[in-house]
């Protein structure tokens, strides 16, 4: 977007570009770390043939869980979808494309995706359902398989603080995949608790450097309710 | 005979059995079900460092109803405490210690283990597909991988000479716990090693699908008091 201080924007306004068909990340493990308002824009907005990449689904009544249930998505690139019946039931039914990536691949996908990296090299799943169909490398006596970047055109991610030029602070274990998608994905929007002034995050506290970062929404109510 | 017991006590012995395998400053990751429980026995005096894969070190026990948040969870998604000493990273972080031989022990349940230290625990196709989450990664990366399960389920043993599940790892197991004894995989193949007191060498043999040979001596396995 090429704008030193960040626009800060309601959850509406900072997803009304986003098209049907969009590939989107999604920050968060479980109930940690996922940006609700945002989804909870998505869901507003109807947007549909979304194809999904984050750690798993939640549940069907929560987060990017409900995406799934209110059948807005096309395909599901995650490491687990076990918590929510909808994903499952859809999955089964041939209704919902689902991609399971273990979870450290998974992790290490986004981060080629987002650093420049043509690809991983992983021993994960060597031997197992998860090297079908890809190449293996025999480096010094040891099977790797060769792993593709993942890139998204949003990413919705979820931090504690940011600052007017977009950095961000997390915390807890909330952080997981957010500092990953917030490189990988060409429009990147932050849902955050509290905006701060440029300065007042010390730069040894800056998780994800702010240039990362298009746009700001700051929410701080549904989340603690969940 | 097999052991007069019910299936808490059994999950209890396990544990209990489990949680002699860590030293003073172990990294661990416990998966669910019977390896959540281990952490009830391992005395104070060993400090286990736990790792959840959502990205902390220094896992401590759950938070009180009413306090935590759901930004420290476990793995399971239950809000829990972080210990004086823990760290919080990212998920890239996280799995680089898991893939990176950095964990020392990770325990886990299974749906099926084989003689050969293959592991099939994330799927049973066209029935139930959650995913394998972590469990792929640490079942490569952890420095021990530790199979804690019930003997058999419905009567079917869990321990076979082959996995007809879709694997989660291939030869990476190094030992199994089950209420009858510890199986320890060598290169070559299944060792009993320990046999609970109140069975015998011919019942287990009979509960395991797996080919085994015994341990000589074979010991007594540890921490099981038939008495009590």
């Amino acid at each position: 977007m090429g704008k030193y201080f960040k626009p800060v924007m309601s959850p509406d306004e900072a997803v009304r570009d986003i098209p049907d068909g969009a590939t989107i990340m999604i920050g968060g493990f479980n109930v940690g770390g996922v940006p609700y308002s945002l989804i909870e824009a998505l869901i507003r907005k109807g947007v549909k043939d979304i194809t999904l990449i984050a750690n798993d689904t939640l549940y069907e009544n929560i987060g990017h869980g409900k995406l799934v249930a209110n059948g807005q998505v096309k395909k599901v690139i995650a490491s687990h979808i076990g918590l929510n019946k909808m994903t499952q039931r859809l999955y089964n039914e041939g209704k919902l494309e689902v991609e399971f990536v273990p979870q450290g691949t998974f992790a290490e996908r986004i981060r080629a995706g987002g650093f420049g990296l043509g690809g991983i090299l992983t021993p994960t799943g060597v031997g197992t359902m998860a090297e079908e169909g890809k190449q293996v490398i025999e480096i010094n006596g040891k099977k790797y398989i060769l792993e593709l970047p993942l890139r998204a055109d949003f990413a919705l991610i979820r931090a504690r603080k940011a600052d007017r030029v977009g950095n961000l602070w997390y915390w807890g274990n909330a952080r997981n995949f957010n500092p990953l998608m917030a490189a990988a994905a060409d429009v990147v929007i932050a849902e955050v608790d509290v905006v701060l002034g440029v300065g007042d995050i010390n730069p040894n506290d800056v998780h994800t450097p702010g240039i990362l970062v298009d746009r700001i929404v700051v929410d701080g109510g549904e989340y603690y309710a969940s | 005979m097999l052991p007069n017991i019910s299936v808490d006590e059994a999950k209890v012995r396990i544990a209990r059995r489990v949680a002699m395998e860590f030293k003073d400053g172990d990294v661990a990751n416990l998966g669910i079900g019977i390896p959540s429980m281990v952490m009830d026995y391992v005395p104070k005096s060993v400090r286990v460092i736990l790792e959840t894969e959502n990205g902390m070190l220094g896992m401590g026990p759950m938070a009180k109803e009413g306090e935590g948040t759901p930004d420290i969870i476990g793995a399971g998604g239950v809000r829990v405490t972080v210990l004086p000493g823990g760290s919080f990273f990212s998920s890239d972080v996280s799995f680089g210690l898991i893939r990176g031989g950095h964990i020392d022990i990770t325990v886990l349940g299974t749906l099926q283990v084989d003689q050969e230290g293959n592991i099939a625990n994330w799927m049973i196709p066209g029935k139930l597909i959650p995913g394998m989450g972590g469990a792929m990664d640490l079942v490569t990366g952890a420095r021990k991988v530790f199979v804690a399960t019930l003997h058999t389920v419905k009567g079917k043993p869990k321990i076979v000479k082959r996995c007809s599940l879709p694997l989660t790892g291939k030869g990476v197991v190094n030992k199994i716990f089950t209420e009858l004894g510890v199986f320890e995989i060598t290169p070559q193949g299944l060792v009993l090693v320990e046999i609970a007191p109140d069975t015998t060498l011919e019942d287990v043999r009979e509960h395991t699908d797996a080919e085994f040979t015994v341990k000589e001596p074979l010991e007594m396995m540890k921490g099981v008091d038939v008495d009590g």
